[in-house]
């Protein structure tokens, strides 16, 4: 037995409802987040990550209800980002009741946030959220930078390095996402996650991408994330969660399934 | 009826462990948040929750004059201790270069990175260690009716209890070394992991504990 890999699905939210952006454009409604949370809790995931995608800052309280509504039933971590721009942001949604907040432009606009959230409210709570762009391909040695709204703005940033960089800050997990995969269903950017991961000593979970229940599974093995993040795989139910626990155990995989379930390890 | 204390201490929110407890409490049970010690000595059983640093933790209990109503609470009721709960049970911490902790029990505090390697490479091991991990129930106790043996429960915690008193181990989990993630002694029950965010497994056991009578 040993420390389970980690599916997490992701609801993007919007003014209170499920939502998720292919490439950040097309938007489909999946439904309302607390029954949506309790079908994934249902069928086994291994936390729940909300991003808030409210462009209104009026309807930032519309979240914190959705968080406090999800974490009275469902009983599994959960994590919320999107809008985090202050140490009172985050203490609001733990309040509520959410785990960890994931922080992303705030970062990049004033890293010393992160230690500052860091110390307030503890390593465990605070997830950096890195949106990387490949930005040398072919032979060269492969790079990527960071990106901000929504991929639209380049920062100049290396993304190996500004993972150390949030690291050393007091960041406790990287949500890594593949801008150029982001709902292209081709599978992780097994070359970023992988660089990300051996760079740094926190958990680095994959994100963007995912279309087959085996780019879960190389998102693990290829690239060495310790838990993999996806959403319309899950929202319009193609797959199951558990048919991605199940697929990735008879793949090695050290997942959760419960004793007694088809596929316990 | 059963009146059950959370202590609150001021170092982490509260809010899922009262929701979890809320949820598994029967409609005539009474779940009260408190740092009162009068509140917590006239409960019938107390959760003693944790988060955080050590220090933190110890300096909290003292400053809001809890440190002897913890530990009599500890030596009489049934006592649930989650996380860092359980690890001031012990005798001392490594945490903050060194913290004295209530020494109910015997056995120390030890930090991860001292004992696995830690690291991102192969057959290392990154700290904090965090997520889902299985616990081996190494003796029957009431608290784990009905818990599957080696069932997953969720952790975050980059320092773990080393127990001196082998008797007092009721669950081991692997995390490069295997350590007492669970211990129990008369009306103590005392785990590493969050229940309140374990899904089935952790709901029956507050369930359990609800019931139990120590």
């Amino acid at each position: 037995m040993a420390l389970a890999k980690r599916i997490i699905p992701c609801l993007d939210v919007d003014a209170g409802r499920v939502v998720k952006g292919v490439r950040f454009v097309d938007i489909r409604d999946a439904g309302d987040p607390v029954e949506v949370a309790k079908r994934y809790d249902r069928e086994g995931a291994d936390e729940i990550t909300f991003l808030d995608i409210t462009a209104s800052s009026d309807n930032r309280d519309t979240m914190v209800h959705v968080v406090e509504q999800v974490a009275a039933q469902v009983f599994i971590p959960l994590t919320v980002g999107g809008g985090i721009r202050k140490v009172g942001d985050i203490r609001t949604m733990l309040n509520a009741g959410a785990d960890k907040v994931a922080i992303n432009t705030a970062a990049v606009f004033e890293p010393e946030f992160v230690r500052r959230a860091s110390d307030k409210t503890g390593s465990q709570c605070i997830v950096v959220a890195i949106d990387a762009k490949r930005v040398r391909s072919g032979d060269e040695v492969p790079r990527w930078e960071i990106f901000t709204h929504g991929g639209r703005k380049p920062t100049g940033l290396d993304a190996v390095e500004w993972a150390r960089r949030m690291e050393t800050l007091g960041a406790g997990e990287i949500l890594l996402t593949s801008m150029d995969r982001d709902g292209v269903k081709t599978g992780f950017d097994l070359e970023l996650t992988r660089a990300v991961s051996e760079a740094v000593n926190i958990p680095v979970i994959a994100s963007g991408g995912v279309g087959t229940l085996e780019h879960l599974v190389e998102g693990v093995t290829q690239g060495k994330a310790d838990a993999v993040l996806a959403a319309s795989i899950f929202h319009f139910a193609e797959y199951t969660i558990r048919e991605a626990k199940q697929y990735m155990a008879r793949r090695g995989v050290t997942v959760r399934i419960p004793p007694g379930e088809p596929g316990a390890q | 009826m059963h009146r059950l204390a959370i202590i609150d201490y001021g170092i982490g929110n509260l809010y899922s462990v009262i929701k979890a407890v809320e949820h598994v409490a029967g409609p005539a049970d009474r779940v009260r948040v408190t740092s009162n010690p009068e509140e917590i000595a006239t409960s019938d059983k107390v959760v003693f929750p944790g988060q955080g640093a050590a220090l933190d933790c110890m300096r909290a209990l003292h400053a809001l004059d809890l440190f002897d109503a913890v530990r009599e609470a500890a030596r009489q009721k049934p006592f649930l201790g989650i996380c860092m709960g359980m690890q001031v049970l012990m005798q001392d911490s490594e945490e903050n270069e060194g913290t004295g902790c209530l020494a109910l029990y015997d056995g120390r505090v030890k930090y991860f990175g001292n004992h696995i390697s830690a690291g991102a490479g192969e057959g290392r091991y990154k700290i904090p260690h965090m997520g889902w991990n299985s616990i081996r129930q190494e003796q029957d106790h009431p608290l784990w009716a009905g818990i599957p043996q080696s069932s997953y429960f969720y952790f975050v915690h980059s320092y773990f209890v080393q127990c001196a008193q082998p008797d007092l181990v009721a669950g081991t989990t692997d995390y490069g070394i295997p350590f007492a993630s669970v211990i129990a002694r008369d009306n103590v029950f005392a785990m590493q992991c969050h229940p309140e965010k374990s899904a089935d497994p952790g709901l029956r056991l507050l369930s359990n504990f609800m019931h139990w009578d120590g």
